[in-house]
Order: structure tokens, then C-alpha cells, then sequence
């Protein structure tokens, strides 16, 4: 009985590192309907950010994780006003083709700069302090801040989201986007803010992910198929679905891994199929949509 | 000066050619109704004004700028606001939420806020929290107009506030004209219902097949003058 008490506890508290992953991209799908095929690139990048601010300034992660939120937040930005307003339009393959390049791009350029080699980001004495529940089940003080950071940042995504004139602004692009500029909302611009917004929970993502394991250049496109994953079972559009999702997501790995250690990537991936076959809008669909 | 000018206003959908050289002039203050069949340019008119058609630049000037190139957005926040055809309000967005996006890019100050918008339309307020989906008809098209005046916008354009509404509520839209009128608003009301138009407006401007038809004060125009304009037979 504890050890599936503890693979549900272990799974709950993967679900916030996929939570993370998961809300940048549900971010931006709700507002531009863009799919990002270069988020999971995006993450492996500022996590490589961060390990280079962490060296440079001789930061601790989370320090260096401080740091590089305003670069990346200008970073999407840009990218947003410079590079991907040019493909949003009425057709949906230009977005998915230039997210497509870029994610090649990233991940090249990245082997270019630092090597194929495994990196990880050393937190340390947190990295394995632990509280113990009972005798047999204990849970780590990192998956806890990285569920609680999850938390955190699905309450304020959805704050700024209904509670602000930014977030109307979001919410009206969405609905109607030549209406929305007759209300005066520029939305090429709206929509960079919402990319240095995704930016920041990337970075976010990046600090629990590179301090939970190794990662190199080339682990983008896995963390892209668990975002989705994440978004589609919780329902595109909504931001506490997401988080559902990266839960459910992770409490299938954990528990198809304590039947069969090999199954837990398999599990994961046959509770999105069951999802989508049975609630194929997700299990929390925005209603407008 | 002119408020609003048109100079040889054209505008296309790709090899549709919708409106062909358009001159209107508005002053400051009048309400202006634009009358015409269904297709005969109305709307493209109204899109072409507000950044939603674009084009040359000097075909249309606004306080004395022109703003024929200028995207939407821009031209809002210089005070023209358009109460579109068929409402469209934001479904996301509750019935409150859809009247304060309207002052968004333009939070000017003026005659009109919430509270007043309210006392104007007292339906509105009482399902302020409601979403905007679940409104009658009538409703939704008061909030329409509430979005639309709530940014204090110099020129007001509507377009057929009165399609698909009983005629018991297209009058009471029609009641908070004067309202509006009163605050220094020039409005332009863009109809198929001629009666109604010619009724509230100082003078009309009449399409047919994308060209200017006819023009002039309504007290000086006669019905068969309106109907060679309007029908073209």
C-alpha cells in the first residue's frame, strides 16, 4: 500500500515540473492560437542561460534564475515582435514551420556553443534535503518548490489573465482580433508581451529542470511532447487544466513505473491516448472555445 | 475644419472592387446616416475609416491628418470608434469587462464613464456581471454601443444597430441618440432602414454599387429623389 501512497506523491509532484513545461505553451496557444513547436527548445536554452549566468556572476541557480528573467523576457519579446507576427495569419503552417526551424536552430546552436555534453545545474545541499512523511515515504524539498512554483505561477498567469486590464486585452485578442484592435489594443505588441511573459515561466521551467537532472542540447523536442501532453489532457485554454494535466501526466509515469519500472514513459503516454479518446476537447475546456 | 473627410476613397476584397472614389465630409457634431442597399458599400465605408481596410493615406483625413494608411488601433485611439455589425461582443468577457476594454487604447476624458453608460442603458447594468453570451439581442447591442462611447470617442460610428431586432428595441436604441448627440458626439449611422435614418439624422449620404448616389439634408430631398438613389430604378 505505501508504495503506490508514494508513487502518487512522487507523481503529484512530477506533475508540477510538467506543469511548468506545459503553461508557456498554453499561454500562448490561448491567446495567438500559435503552436510552438520550438517550447521545449526554448526551456533546454534558458536553462543553459542560467548555468552560464550561475558561472559568470558565480550565482547560485536560483539567483542566476533571477537574473536571466528579464534577458529572456526581452528575449521573447523580440522574438515574438521581430520574427513570429510575420507568420501569424489566417494559415496555420507558417507558425508551425518557422517554430519548426527555430527549434533546429536553438538546438544546433547550442551543441555549436557547449558541447553535446550533459549539464546540470547544482543547487546544492537542496538539491537532496528531504522531509520524511512516515517511515517509508519521503518527499524532496526540490519537487515540493518545483509543485509550489507551479502553483504560484498558474495562480499568477491566471490573475493577470481575469483580473487585468492586460488580461482583457488577452482574453478580447482571442475572441475576436478585428474587433480588439478597434479598442485600440496594438496587438502586435500585446502579443510579444505574452511571449516574454511564456519566456518567463520558460525560464521557470528551466531552473526545476535542470536541477532535478541532466540535460544537454538535445532534450528539447521530449520536454515539447510532455508540455502538450500536459495542455491537451487538461483542456486547451485553461491554465488550472494545465497544471491537471501535468498532474495526471505524472502521476501515470510514476504509477506505470512502480508496476513495471519499464512502463513509465509508456504509461504517461497511454494516459494522454485515453484522455483524448474520452474527452477529446480535454477535461477542462475553456467554454468560449 | 472638417472632422472627417473622404477624398476618392476606394477599397477592394482582392479583385472586388467595393467602393469607387468616395467624397463625404462630416462636421463636427452632425449625425450623418449613410443609407443604401445590402452590397452597396456601407460597411467597406466604415472599414475604410477605421484602420480596418487600409489604404492610401490622404484618402482619408481626420482633424485634419490623414489617416487612410494608419492601422486600427492608432485610428481608435485618435477618437473614432465603431459599433460593429452583429454586436460582436467578446464571448470571454463579462458584460462589464466588454464596456471597459472599450477605452483600452483611449481612456480620454469626457461625458461619458461606466456609471454613465448605465444610467443610459439601466438593462446593461443589471446583468452587468453576466457573460456577454447570455445577453438578448437588444442588450448585447447596448453594450455594443456603451463599448463604443465609453473610450469618449470624437466620431461615432454605428453600423445597423437595428439589423435583427424587434422594433420595439431598435426605438429604444434610437431614444439614447439624442443622449449622445448632446455630448458633442458626431455620429454616423450607417442603415438600411431608411425611415428611421432620415428621421434622426441632419443629413444623408446615399450609396449604390460602391458609388456616392446622392447626398444632402433630408427635409430637402423627396421620397422618389431617395428611392432612384437607394434602388437605382
Amino acid at each position: 500500500m505505501t508504495v503506490w501512497a508514494d508513487a502518487l506523491i512522487q507523481g503529484i509532484l512530477l506533475g508540477g515540473l510538467y506543469a511548468l513545461f506545459a503553461a508557456g505553451l498554453s499561454l500562448i496557444f490561448g491567446i495567438m492560437r500559435l503552436v510552438n513547436l520550438a517550447h521545449g527548445d526554448l526551456i533546454v536554452l534558458a536553462a543553459f542561460v542560467i548555468l552560464t549566468l550561475a558561472a559568470w556572476l558565480g550565482l547560485d541557480p536560483f539567483a542566476a534564475t533571477i537574473a536571466a528573467l528579464p534577458i529572456m523576457f526581452v528575449a521573447g519579446f523580440a522574438l515574438q515582435y521581430l520574427l513570429l507576427n510575420r507568420t501569424l495569419g489566417r494559415d496555420l503552417l507558417p507558425p508551425l514551420l518557422v517554430t519548426f526551424g527555430l527549434s533546429i536552430i536553438i538546438e544546433n546552436g547550442l551543441l555549436e556553443l557547449f558541447s553535446a555534453d550533459s549539464e546540470r545545474l547544482h543547487a546544492g545541499a537542496i538539491e537532496t534535503a528531504s522531509i520524511m512523511l512516515s517511515s517509508e515515504i519521503s518527499i524532496g524539498v526540490a519537487p515540493l518548490l518545483t509543485l509550489g512554483s507551479a502553483i504560484a505561477v498558474i495562480f499568477v498567469l491566471n490573475f493577470i489573465f481575469y483580473r487585468t486590464s492586460l488580461g482583457r486585452a488577452f482574453r478580447a485578442i482571442a475572441d475576436d482580433l478585428e474587433i480588439a484592435q478597434l479598442m485600440g489594443i496594438d496587438h502586435p505588441r500585446i502579443f510579444s508581451v505574452a511571449m516574454g511573459l511564456c519566456f518567463i515561466v520558460v525560464t521557470i521551467a528551466a531552473l526545476y529542470l535542470g536541477m532535478r537532472a541532466n540535460f544537454d542540447p538535445t532534450i528539447g523536442p521530449g520536454r515539447l511532447l510532455y508540455a502538450f501532453e500536459a495542455v491537451i489532457i487538461g483542456g486547451l485554454g485553461s491554465f488550472w487544466g494545465t497544471l491537471a494535466g501535468g498532474i495526471i501526466l505524472g502521476v501515470a509515469q510514476t504509477v506505470g513505473a512502480q508496476i513495471n519500472p519499464e512502463w513509465q514513459i509508456l504509461a504517461g503516454h497511454v494516459a494522454f491516448l485515453a484522455v483524448l479518446i474520452l474527452k477529446p476537447r480535454g477535461l477542462f475546456p475553456r467554454a468560449a472555445d | 475644419m472638417a472632422l472627417l473627410e473622404t477624398r476618392g476613397l476606394t477599397a477592394s476584397y482582392g479583385d472586388f472592387q467595393a467602393l469607387y472614389g468616395i467624397d463625404t465630409i462630416l462636421q463636427t457634431g452632425e449625425t450623418v446616416a449613410i443609407i443604401g442597399a445590402n452590397g452597396a458599400g456601407k460597411s467597406t465605408y466604415l472599414k475604410a475609416i477605421t484602420g480596418l481596410i487600409r489604404g492610401r493615406a490622404e484618402s482619408v483625413w481626420f482633424d485634419g491628418e490623414p489617416i487612410g494608411a494608419s492601422p486600427a488601433a492608432e485610428i481608435m485611439r485618435r477618437g473614432i470608434a465603431l459599433v460593429p455589425e452583429g454586436r460582436r461582443l467578446f464571448p470571454s468577457l463579462t458584460v462589464e469587462e466588454n464596456l471597459l476594454i472599450g477605452r483600452y487604447g483611449r481612456d480620454a476624458p469626457g461625458p461619458w464613464s461606466l456609471d454613465r453608460i448605465y444610467a443610459l442603458f439601466p438593462a446593461v447594468k443589471a446583468r452587468r456581471h453576466s457573460a456577454s453570451t447570455t445577453l438578448s439581442g437588444g442588450e448585447q447591442q447596448m453594450t455594443a454601443i456603451g463599448r463604443a462611447l465609453i473610450s469618449n470617442p470624437r466620431l461615432l460610428l454605428c453600423d445597423e444597430i437595428s439589423l435583427g431586432l424587434a422594433p420595439i428595441v431598435v426605438r429604444g436604441l434610437y431614444d439614447a441618440l439624442p443622449q449622445i448627440k448632446a455630448a458633442g458626439t458626431t455620429v454616423v449611422l450607417v442603415e438600411q432602414d431608411i425611415v428611421q435614418a432620415t428621421k434622426v439624422s441632419d443629413r444623408i449620404y446615399c450609396f449604390q454599387e460602391g458609388r456616392l448616389s446622392l447626398s444632402g439634408r433630408p427635409a430637402d430631398l423627396s421620397r422618389d429623389q431617395i428611392h432612384l438613389a437607394y434602388f437605382g430604378t
